[in-house]
């Protein structure tokens, strides 16, 4: 059901692009649609008609710092029992991943959400640090369990970020010439369309919100490519079964009440505004980087670079694709990953591995 | 973490809720949503985050349609 992978409309469709005589660079931010785009070889079928798609800063574990790496590994070592979504396990820090810290005796647990998190944190006596990591889609669900009381040994090191201040750096930085963004539907379900409007009117830019399926993603773009036919730059919506003008309010009230926009550097690019989500003060006691304060400020006093030849900032950036990195799928692969980009399952590296290499 | 199937609610005690992915069944967290037994709903980390439109969705299919019976406009 809801599977829109109608062939016949899929031709229709890349048959009027290619009557369009298109030659234009697109960017979205999503590792789901990322997938989508390699899974069934609509980046080939796109690059035919003339337009290319790149993947921006669109994989929360991938644009997480190494500071935030080391963080965790920090709270890891120092005896803290640790819950984490799988996808961050492999990431390497300076001495190491988490998988490494596990096997010298860390306590470290692989989650799917921050609901498990809690149920392990009620199991056990131990303190639990649930890492937060994700985009609008994930911190309202770290907020509403903020705000549902969790036990006293639950914290939360929150390394939720959210979206529309990276496009706007995106778009500022101007290292890259965009025709259009392909907005995230699912950040959309929660944020709703209006938080894109402004990098329309500032930059000229045409921009839909897509779902998943491949007859989204192929929608999305006609539509980005009529715009720019005819001179547009708006907000379209092709996700309206989910994604609503005004997002999803009830989590919007969530992610207001439990965090506080701040600034933060994002992997490949300087510090965004307002771009990051701090734990507000009134819930300071579930606040990782409040509590753990001493084991962390050796952490905050250095700085980390990315491992040496990884290329995920300029990636991330959209300047770069997979394969032009010299170690992709060399000295770089999903057993043996250099870098985020190749450990996320949203990772364009990773991504590209999967379903080219084999 | 990111589940872009629908699944549909098969019972709900609370604001636990248990959801089938085509004859998968997982538990979900719906406190960010208003969604009751039957309804279709997009899944994120454990909670659901928004329930589908059904209508929405058969629209959709129809724009696509509408915009496809159209002469190419192209250059
Ligand atoms: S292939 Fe590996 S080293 Fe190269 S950018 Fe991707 S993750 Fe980094």
């Amino acid at each position: 059901m809801f599977r829109l992978r109608d062939r016949e409309m899929s031709r229709a469709i890349l048959d009027k692009l290619e009557k369009m005589n298109l030659k234009l660079t697109l960017m979205h931010v999503c590792g789901t649609h990322q997938d989508t785009l390699i899974r069934f070889g609509l980046d080939t079928e796109f690059k035919r008609v003339g337009v290319d798609i790149r993947q921006g800063p669109g994989c929360p574990v991938c644009v997480t710092t190494p500071r935030e790496i080391e963080e965790i590994l920090a709270l890891s070592r120092a005896g803290l029992t640790i819950a984490v979504f799988g996808d961050v396990m492999k990431v390497p820090g300076q001495r190491g991943c988490l998988n490494d810290a596990k096997a010298e005796g860390a306590d470290v647990r692989v989650v799917f959400g921050v609901d498990d998190a809690i149920a392990l944190a009620r199991r056990i006596q131990k303190e639990v640090v649930f890492m937060g990591i994700g985009f609008e889609t994930t911190a309202p669900t770290t907020a509403s369990a903020l705000l549902a009381e969790p036990p006293p040994n639950f914290s939360v090191l929150s390394c939720h970020r959210t979206v529309p201040p990276a496009l706007d750096a995106i778009a500022q930085m101007g290292e890259i010439r965009l025709d259009g963004m392909i907005e995230p539907g699912h950040v959309s379900t929660i944020i709703g369309t209006k938080p894109y409007e402004f990098l329309s009117k500032r930059y000229h830019i045409p921009q839909v919100v897509a779902g998943f399926e491949p007859l989204d993603l192929l929608m999305g773009v006609y539509m980005l490519a009529s715009q720019v036919r005819d001179g547009k730059a708006e907000v379209q919506n092709e996700y309206s079964r989910v994604v609503h003008t005004e997002g999803n309010i009830s989590a919007l009230k969530a992610m207001r009440e439990a965090f506080e926009p701040t600034d933060v550097d994002w992997r490949g690019f300087p510090v965004i505004k307002k771009s990051g989500l701090e734990i507000r003060k009134k819930l300071e006691d579930y606040d990782a980087r409040r509590r753990y304060e001493d084991i962390l400020s050796p952490v905050h006093e250095k700085q980390f670079r990315e491992a040496e030849g990884c290329r995920c900032g300029e990636m991330l950036r959209g300047i770069l694709t997979s394969q032009e990195c010299p170690l992709f799928a060399k000295k770089c692969t999903p057993a043996n990953p250099i870098g985020p980009c190749m450990v996320s399952r949203e990772g364009s590296c990773y991504i590209s591995y999967r379903y080219l290499k084999k | 973490m990111c589940l872009a199937v629908p699944a549909e609610i098969k019972s709900i005690d609370g604001f636990n809720a248990t959801v089938d992915y085509g004859g998968v069944s997982r538990s979900a967290n719906i406190s960010l949503v208003d969604a009751k037994v039957g309804d279709f709903v997009i899944v994120h980390a454990g909670y659901a985050i928004q329930v589908l439109d059904r209508e929405e969705a058969e629209k959709t299919l129809e724009l696509f349609r509408q915009l496809l019976a159209q002469e190419p406009s192209g250059a």
